[in-house]
């Protein structure tokens, strides 16, 4: 009987303890849960808001004693969360999928967007263990640069170093940060590239990085719905997000290519242009 | 060397006895490719209907003490949309048998949506007339025989592959309903869809699936799919794919004793993973060598013999 008895995968309902406004857009909700406080960086949950949906979320914090998502309000679901107050009680199950894997070496970690906040784990780690991290953050505006202070208080312990494109130059350099990227990868060498952002971002980073051979982990994002790998939702390919991923190699995601960063499929299962 | 665990179903010849389930992964090409490259000796598309469903909204799955509760609302593209994904499968360069899973809101819906799936490719065609939580379709189809039987005749008359149907076990008398599947011309049974369940999480007050009412399965409806596998078995002549629980070889070869020729796989890939579908043929490899049987025929129905 107990074969299906997956701990992570029980409905806990947790207490939301604290919640930061980190842009006019994105909302962090902070919780108490062991098993998220045990989740690998990269790992995500689905998120029970009663009565409205139930939606994956990264983790955007993982810690011994406290976990958060961070939330850009977007649909019904992320509206009605953005209304919950401190005290309200939210479900979780989860954690789910495979999270970065941590190599070594000199890396550079590329956000975009909201994106950016299921990074913030991987940062921690990367500092922990003495990487050499170079964080490149995008967004369309300034106010909607994500984690960049906490990137910075992160960074120096490892001299790392973080620099910022947004598309209507209100900060850093003016343009997109795959520009960006492709300007540090012309100048030096990396052992490793993460991300996380929109798709089309992404689909650029893994052709950068194809192009200067520099390994690439990055998360993606799909509809989802099981979170436990049976129900077909999130495919891409011949992969489920929610339990091969939902963090890809460059080389998984070569062999997807006519899917990434082009189309994904919608909740009847059709393709939606990306 | 002749493969032991070789069956033949309704014509369609499979190399070994676990099928994908209906519901289960089944909602693109790539992904019933996946499962036949795992080791499913034949697919089971996600049921798909005349026109595009978006399904439930969440959450659609969640985890009870004994198994799992879903009600997803049968999400699809439409039979015509769902054609490429047909087509993609039956491309592939090892086919296998690709059995597509349909429903109707009316029989004529039915015929419709088994006329484009089988002009695609399919190899054979599985009625849903057992989903427990859709209003006008799936088991308020199952649950009458006469409506089932009508299903049936209609689909045949107008398809040439062979019709697999679906029950559903919420029934007082699974038999009659299977009978009347078998003398409308079904080709093969399908034992059995989800039960008709329900959880309700204590802390909110609330149904936790957005349907409230969904289907259960896994190990809990083990024992009555194989319940209503064995009454099946003693009165029909087509062959009964069993499903319900299906976890390791030993469900699988339990439900070959009770009268299952196949069985169908689904709930167990979220434990298990898709390594499922050949440590399940592995073990009833096994067993049919250490029991000396020559081949999976000679344990159809074992348990019935005295």
């Amino acid at each position: 009987m107990s074969a299906y008895l997956t701990a992570a995968n029980r409905l806990r309902i947790v207490k939301i303890e604290d919640i930061q406004q980190e842009t006019p857009t994105v909302k962090s909700f902070t919780f108490k849960d062991d098993l998220c406080s045990k989740a690998k960086p990269g790992q995500f949950i689905m998120v029970w808001i009663p009565d409205v949906d139930e939606v994956p979320m990264s983790l955007s914090g993982i810690s011994p004693h406290a976990c958060s998502i961070s939330v850009k309000k977007v649909g019904e679901a992320t509206k009605t969360l953005h209304q919950r107050k401190i005290g309200d009680y939210i479900g979780i199950r989860g954690p789910f999928g495979n999270g970065f894997r941590i190599g070594k070496g000199k890396v550079m970690v590329v956000g975009g967007g909201t994106g950016t906040t299921a990074l913030m784990p991987l940062v921690g780690s990367l500092v922990e263990e003495n990487f050499k991290v170079t964080f490149l953050l995008g967004a369309k505006t300034k106010n909607e640069l994500v984690s960049r202070d906490r990137i910075q208080a992160l960074l120096p312990k490892v001299a790392g170093r973080i620099d910022v494109a947004t598309e209507d130059g209100s900060c850093g350099s003016e343009g997109v940060i795959t520009d960006l990227a492709e300007k540090y990868l012309n100048n030096e060498e990396f052992d490793m590239i993460y991300t996380c952002g929109p798709e089309r971002m992404m689909y650029k980073m893994l052709l950068l990085s194809e192009r200067f051979q520099t390994p690439l982990q990055a998360s993606l994002e799909r509809l989802m719905r099981c979170a436990i790998g049976i129900c077909g939702t999130c495919v891409i390919g011949k992969f489920r997000v929610c339990r091969d991923g939902p963090v890809f190699t460059g080389e998984q995601l070569s062999k997807v290519k006519e899917e990434f960063g082009h189309f994904k499929r919608a909740f009847n299962g059709r393709k939606v242009k990306l | 060397m002749r493969n032991r665990l070789a069956i033949e179903i309704a014509e369609l010849k499979l190399t070994n006895p676990t099928m994908l389930a209906a519901g289960i992964l089944g909602m693109t090409g790539a992904s019933l490719r996946e499962a036949s490259v795992w080791g499913a000796g034949a697919v089971v598309t996600k049921s798909v209907g005349l026109k595009p469903r978006e399904g439930y909204s969440n959450p659609t799955v969640a985890q009870v003490d004994c198994g799992l509760l879903n009600a997803i609302g049968l999400p699809n593209p439409g039979v015509s949309e769902f054609s490429e994904e047909i087509k993609e499968v039956k491309q592939s360069e090892t086919p296998i048998p690709l059995i597509v899973s349909i429903y109707g809101f009316s029989t004529s819906e039915f015929v419709k949506v088994a006329k484009v799936a089988a002009e695609a490719g399919a190899d054979a065609l599985e009625l849903n007339v057992s989903c427990p939580h859709v209003r006008d379709t799936g088991a308020e189809i199952g649950q009458n025989p006469s409506l089932v039987a009508e299903v049936v005749e209609e689909v045949k008359k107008n398809v040439l592959q062979p019709v697999f149907v679906k029950l559903t076990p919420n029934v007082a008398d699974i038999v009659g309903v299977a009978k009347a599947a078998v003398e409308a011309g079904a080709d093969a049974l399908v034992a059995v869809n989800t039960v008709r369940a329900m959880a309700i999480d204590v802390e909110t007050t609330r149904p936790i699936l957005s349907n409230r009412i969904g289907g259960l399965s896994g190990p809990a409806i083990k024992p009555i799919a194989i319940r209503c596998v064995y009454e099946i078995y003693r009165e029909v002549d087509v062959p009964i794919v069993g499903c319900g629980g299906v976890t390791s070889w030993r469900d699988a070869v339990e439900f070959m004793l009770a009268g299952a020729s196949a069985v169908q796989i689904g709930t167990a890939i979220s434990a298990k993973g898709m390594g499922v579908f050949k440590s399940v043929t592995r073990g009833i490899s096994s067993y049919l060598k250490r029991k000396g049987f020559r081949s999976i025929e000679e344990i159809v129905g074992l348990s019935h013999r005295s």
